[in-house]
């Protein structure tokens, strides 16, 4: 297991290069001089001033030798300042993290939740009524926009029926657990629907897959009950199937709670990207994106090792 | 397509597609009022006149919805084609010449890999500026290393096969092999993921317009629509109902579609 586990630290590091550069010169993208751009505005400058200001931010050099400059103060912890609050952007990224990461958090335990039974039962009974059921609300699951999902959250629950404040919100987990959770529980709901849809269809295929499989054929012949054979033979290897594609899929939900947490109010790492974005806030943008994508990365090598746990054909291999 | 006609869940796609299709490309000889045609009655529920209502600025929502379409599909189309073109002849390439291009190339696509994809295609809109343009090539950029990855796979496997050694065999250039023997070969699997890319498409476009990344105020736009909603939900709920299942009707439609088609040209699956 540790061999496995320096084997996939190991070949995260290019890619984690990779994802530093693409962030690196994805400011170089923005049209115009990255100076005005910086500082949020296109006043008129002289030649001498933006010369000067290019060499304070390092601009004339290089482009490698700048992107080498970069990445050394990002593993210094300095991402740089905000323009607009003056403050380090790993402090505000820092700040806003922990409601994005329990968001993702929730919405992966209601995926989990609702998509693994209702794959599994529906497996278990296939072209029944509750398959159909199951099958299609999958698809409309995984068709419902999440943007507009949360927009009629909230015209039925804040509306009309008036359980929610129309704003949405986020109080800390600490300071009070039950406004906490009331406040994130249809956000949650939000982001997971069509992760949960997507672990119901997996869930099914998986399943139907393992129970035609010889050995769950034999497992009946020699008279165990189904119910011993689901248990020990069918979930078992279907999961390690589930497990699989859910981990690949669980880390899109750090992208999607930047939809979410702007629909219910939340403010997370999501939020802070997109007014970050409409401010021209470049270096909070940049910092922001380099951290989820890190975050997304570190994620998958977790769920990597998991299987690696659960299948050990994976570690072994 | 013999084959779709047993799958009923593709024909309801496919019907939902084209009735999509359709209102994209006659909208502008239906009669309808002028999609950004102001008038004084704001905010009128759905009514005979108004059969989707109107919006905040008295603006017809039916006519609204349906222009939105056009919009929609614009993006949907370019930004697929171009991850089809881009992405499909990486990893033809990819595939086909092996060795250390193959590990080159697979190298860099890893790297698009490790962001989730809305938050890639935001980066770029963020970097590029909010425009629809822009949302075709950010989705283009997020959908091409997933094409190259889908075709890469059957290429590997169809170069080894008897028919593709003959060929060889006989002095085909692998121009010849690539175009003759083995692209007819990657059609089925290409169609099932166009099909769902253009799903992941429209939703993605309408995500990045409904965070005010894409078309612009005024334009027709399903997510511009929503959000500009979002203010009169109170009042007017049905602003908030029609350019949603507008969005929704068009990605279940190529979601429905896909499935089945994968179901109807996968063997295996039948």
């Amino acid at each position: 297991m540790n061999r496995y586990l320096a084997k996939r630290l190991v070949g995260a590091v290019p890619t984690l290069l990779g994802v530093s550069l693409l962030t690196f010169l994805f400011i170089r993208l923005i049209p115009g001089d990255a100076i005005a751009a910086r500082l949020g505005t296109s006043t008129a400058l002289t030649p001498e001033q933006l010369a000067s200001l290019r060499a304070y931010f390092g601009l004339d050099q290089p482009l490698p030798q700048q992107y080498w400059g970069w990445l050394s103060s990002i593993a210094r912890g300095d991402a740089g300042f905000s323009i607009r609050t003056g403050r380090p952007v790993f402090v505000e990224i820092a700040q806003r993290l922990p409601a994005t990461l329990e968001l993702a958090t929730a919405a992966a335990l209601i995926a989990i939740a609702v998509g693994i039974p209702l794959g599994l039962v529906s497996a278990l009974r296939p072209r029944s009524r509750l398959d159909l059921l199951v099958r299609v609300g999958g698809l409309v699951g995984l068709s419902l926009p999440s943007f507009w999902l949360g927009t009629l959250i909230i015209v039925l629950f804040s509306l009309y029926l008036r359980w929610l404040p129309n704003t949405g919100g986020y109080v800390e987990l600490t300071q009070d657990p039950l406004g906490n959770l009331r406040l994130l529980l249809f956000p949650a709901v939000t982001l997971g629907l069509g992760l949960a849809a997507a672990t119901m269809r997996m869930t099914r295929s998986a399943m139907l897959d393992v129970l035609g499989a010889d050995y769950v054929r034999t497992a009946g012949a020699k008279g165990l009950a189904p119910r011993v054979v689901v248990r020990r033979h069918v979930l078992k290897n279907g999961l390690i199937v589930v497990v699989t594609l859910l981990g690949i899929q669980v880390g899109q939900l750090l992208g999607g709670a930047v939809v979410v947490e702007e629909i219910f109010s939340i403010p997370g790492v999501g939020r802070m990207l997109l007014t970050a974005i409409v401010q021209r806030d470049y270096a909070l943008v940049q910092g922001a994106v380099l951290a989820i994508a890190v975050l997304f990365v570190v994620l998958n090598i977790a769920v990597d090792l998991l299987y690696g746990y659960l299948d050990p054909r994976i570690r072994l291999a | 397509m013999p084959a779709l006609a047993r799958e009923p869940v593709a024909l309801l796609g496919l019907a939902m597609v084209a009735v999509y299709v359709l209102v994209a490309l006659a909208v502008g000889v239906l009669p309808l009022r002028d999609p950004l045609q102001v008038s004084a009655q704001r905010l009128a529920a759905p009514s005979l006149e108004f059969p989707f209502g109107t919006d905040a600025l008295g603006r017809d929502l039916l006519s609204r919805v349906l222009w939105g379409a056009r919009l929609s599909i614009q993006v949907a189309v370019f930004s697929v084609a171009w991850a089809t073109l881009v992405g499909g002849g990486l990893g033809l390439v990819s595939g086909y010449v092996g060795g250390l291009l193959d590990l080159a190339i697979g190298r860099v696509l890893d790297v698009f890999f490790a962001f989730p994809a809305i938050l890639l295609a935001l980066g770029i809109v963020a970097a590029l500026g909010p425009d629809p343009t822009n949302v075709v090539i950010a989705i283009g950029i997020v959908y091409t290393p997933i094409f190259a990855r889908v075709v890469r796979g059957p290429v590997l496997a169809l170069k080894v096969r008897d028919f593709v050694e003959a060929a060889r065999a006989i002095g085909a250039t692998p121009l010849r092999i690539v175009v003759r023997h083995i692209v007819p070969n990657l059609v089925s699997t290409l169609v099932v993921q166009v099909s769902l890319a253009l799903s992941w498409s429209v939703l993605t476009e309408g995500a990045l317009s409904f965070l005010g990344l894409s078309a612009q105020p005024p334009a027709p736009s399903w997510g511009v629509m929503l959000n500009e909603g979002r203010q009169y939900l109170e009042f007017a709920t049905h602003l908030a109902v029609f350019p949603g299942l507008a969005i929704m009707v068009a990605v279940l439609g190529f979601n429905l579609l896909g499935d089945g088609l994968r179901d109807a040209l996968d063997p295996q699956r039948r």
